[in-house]
């Protein structure tokens, strides 16, 4: 019986590394291609939950699931055209200053705007319950969830590995001079990332609505373990970033199975023993901007 | 330069001033109690925690407060003299701390009022004690506050951990539910969740219910999925949860979720937590100390008056427990006729009655300072029969019932209180 309970933390794991990835890939991929750690990326995961709870009365949940990313990756445009653009050639320590003010602002705003009580977001009945295989047990909605991050994974993967978007992407990162000798403006390509990440961060929070508390400080409440995630998995990488959201979704789940008492330390523990035996994180390259 | 600086110390000092004689003016008309209201504010350090698991409770705490406060300076303040109220986040302990001594020694408070964690609480109690200052501590319910770690500078106004355990208790052996019934306990991990499985425990044993898991969780975790399979795998008829904050919030939404069936009941429980679950996602019989649907004049009044301050927004148990401490205080001050600590610590010890806003009034114990006063049990209505979340429960009648002597729901002099 211990088996399947391990096997069924271990399955349980996964699906929450799904979960972790949709907030971490975003923060990862606006990294690699502006050399900016955006600490405002929590902001953007809690108004994708708050534009989800209030568009739902009046689209249906499913549509306001679906407009609530749209919404926020339009406002990326904003946050690249106005915020991010300034800072992706001047000194790391400036763009760090600027988000983490950002992230204070959105988390003001949202007070202001929706006030401090928490929102209640109740999803549709016939999502709720749980799968039963043999001895196993599943959230219906869970599954579903990971659905849709494999989905949202395998299109983003394609794009960046498999279009010219991609190609010029990819060669902006590594020499974005030379993108430019060939006369490609990255302007506009830095905008479509930024809106991909942060529409990632805010379909997180759509589709975590209904099962976490909907509160105004839930932003900076998730946007350590992205950090943690990206942290392990090596800034920057696409895969690194992957296996780190698996490794923390399954240390996790499986300690809770045995330690619950250290269930939230454990993923702090994991960063810790992986920088002490790869400093970049799992998968992470030499950065010439942090590491001079 | 330096003169300046002395005669107006702080640029706090020069708001405050002028503050007070600000809402003095617009206020009051009469020319008397506009004189009287020169003299100094009556200061009150508030400190609540605004962020964190327990933030979104805080907000109703502010809100509170600043009602009670705000009608006491209407009225032409205490004695004639205006509350000045500062107020600020206390973050966790070791902050409650540094913020409780700052505003002891720099802002000069006359009292301390506040908090919802009892870990902050009890930092907070400490400074009070060294300093000789007078601490109301309006939210936490850890029951060493009222035993072991008791001060003669701390009075508590919400009910304890125990009250909270006998509250729901009594509802559930009506039902049958205690006696013979495996229970799965799911614990915050802090001195209020330790507290509070204590007081549970205690309840299983004297009533001979079986405790076949129980799980302590961290306060910053927001995912019990992993707990929910743990929790299938015991197979426990009952599960109790003895979280804080937005934890049981977000315990039940994912209960919900993974549409487990064994019945939950909670031996804590803000409403405001409750709320934000949302409608469909719990049942089972949760305690509380205040409820808006209380049937007294007082608390209809209270709840008409926090909606027209507060944008129509439906005041929460946090909400009422401010106000009515902003009103404790100032029946105190009045019959004391200042702000001396020591004698208003004797006044509140006289056992003084005040009006809660219940059916009952409420007194302080003399011997472990707790505010004795009714409380409830509510149970949620069948998912349909309701509208809107603050529709959703139902109030359950005031234990112990009427005629019965207060002081039966609480625990009794354990002698572990020394003040």
């Amino acid at each position: 019986m211990e088996i399947f309970f391990l096997f069924e933390q271990v399955v349980n794991g996964l699906v929450l590394a799904g979960y972790y990835l949709l907030i971490a890939l975003g923060l990862s991929l606006i990294f690699s291609v502006g050399g900016i750690v955006n600490l405002a990326h929590g902001g953007f995961y809690a108004l994708g939950a708050y534009l989800a709870v209030t568009l739902s009365p009046h689209l249906g949940f499913l549509p306001a699931v679906i407009a609530s990313p749209i919404l926020v990756a339009l406002l990326g445009i904003l946050f690249e055209r106005f915020i991010l653009r300034r800072f992706y050639r001047e000194d790391p320590i400036l763009s760090l200053l600027v988000t983490f003010g950002l992230a204070m602002v959105a988390e003001q705003a949202i007070r202001m705007i929706w006030g401090a009580a928490p929102l209640s977001q109740t999803m549709p009945s016939d999502l709720r319950g749980g799968v039963v295989l043999g001895p196993l047990l599943f959230s219906k909605y869970r599954l579903i969830m990971l659905g849709v991050v494999l989905a949202l994974l395998t299109l983003i993967w394609l794009l960046l590995n498999r279009s010219s978007f991609g190609r010029v992407v990819r060669a902006g990162i590594q020499n974005p001079d030379m993108v430019a000798a060939l006369g490609i403006r990255l302007q506009p390509y830095m905008t479509a990332v930024v809106m991909i990440g942060v529409g990632l961060a805010a379909v997180g929070g759509a589709l975590f609505a209904p099962i976490t508390t909907v509160h105004p400080a839930m932003g900076a409440e998730i946007l350590t373990i992205a950090f943690i995630v990206v942290t392990i998995g090596g800034l920057g990488s696409f895969w690194g970033v992957v296996l780190a959201a698996i490794l923390v979704g399954v240390v996790r789940s499986v300690t809770v199975q045995y330690l619950p008492a250290a269930s939230e330390a454990s993923m702090y523990i994991l960063m810790f023993v992986v920088l002490l035996t790869r400093p970049r994180g799992l998968l992470g390259e030499r950065m010439a901007k942090f590491e001079g | 330069m330096s003169d300046c600086g002395k005669n107006l110390s702080t640029r706090r000092d020069i708001l405050r001033a002028g503050a007070g004689v600000g809402t003095a003016m617009l206020g009051t008309v009469a020319l008397p109690s506009l004189l009287r209201a020169q003299e100094a504010p009556i200061v009150i350090g508030h400190l609540v925690p605004l962020t964190g698991f327990l933030g979104t409770l805080g907000q109703y705490a502010i809100n509170g407060f600043k009602l009670g406060v705000d009608q006491i300076n209407a009225s032409g303040g205490i004695n004639g003299r205006q509350i000045t109220v500062i107020a600020e986040d206390s973050i966790n302990p070791e902050t409650a701390a540094t913020k409780a001594q700052r505003m002891i020694e720099r802002d000069k408070v006359d009292v301390l009022v506040g908090e919802i964690s009892s870990a902050s609480a009890l930092a907070i109690s400490e400074v009070a004690a060294r300093n000789k200052k007078l601490f109301i501590a309006t939210g936490p319910r850890s029951d060493v506050l009222r035993a072991d770690r008791c001060s003669r500078y701390m009075f508590c106004t919400d009910i304890p951990n125990a009250v909270m355990v006998n509250a729901v208790g009594t509802a559930l052996k009506q039902d049958g539910m205690v006696e013979g019934k495996k229970f799965f306990t799911i614990t915050s991990d802090y001195v209020f969740g330790h507290d509070l499985l204590k007081a549970a425990k205690a309840f299983f044993a004297d009533n001979k219910a079986d405790l076949v898991g129980e799980e302590l969780v961290p306060t910053d975790a927001t995912d019990f999925s992993a707990n929910i399979l743990k929790i299938r795998q015991a197979n426990p008829d009952i599960v109790c949860l003895n979280l804080g904050g937005n934890q049981v919030t977000n315990f039940l939404k994912q209960y919900a979720e993974f549409g487990l069936a064994y019945p939950t009941v909670g031996f804590n429980l803000n409403t405001a937590d409750a709320w934000a679950a949302g409608m469909g996602s719990f049942g089972g019989v949760w305690p509380t100390v205040w409820f808006d649907t209380i049937d007294t004049e007082g608390t209809k009044k209270f709840v008409a008056d926090y909606k027209a301050a507060f944008n129509d927004q439906i005041p929460e148990n946090h909400a009422w427990i401010e106000y009515i401490t902003a009103k404790i205080l100032e029946q105190s001050i009045k019959e004391v006729g200042g702000t001396d600590n020591e004698k208003l610590i004797d006044y509140l010890e006289s056992e003084a009655k005040f009006d809660i806003l219940k059916h009952r009034p409420a007194y302080f114990r003399k011997f472990d300072h707790q505010l004795v006063q009714e409380a409830y049990s509510f149970s949620v209505k069948d998912e349909g029969s309701y509208n809107s979340v603050y529709d959703m429960l139902q109030l359950g009648a005031a234990v112990p019932p009427d005629g019965e002597d207060l002081t039966t729901i609480y625990p009794a002099d354990s002698g572990a209180c020394k003040l």
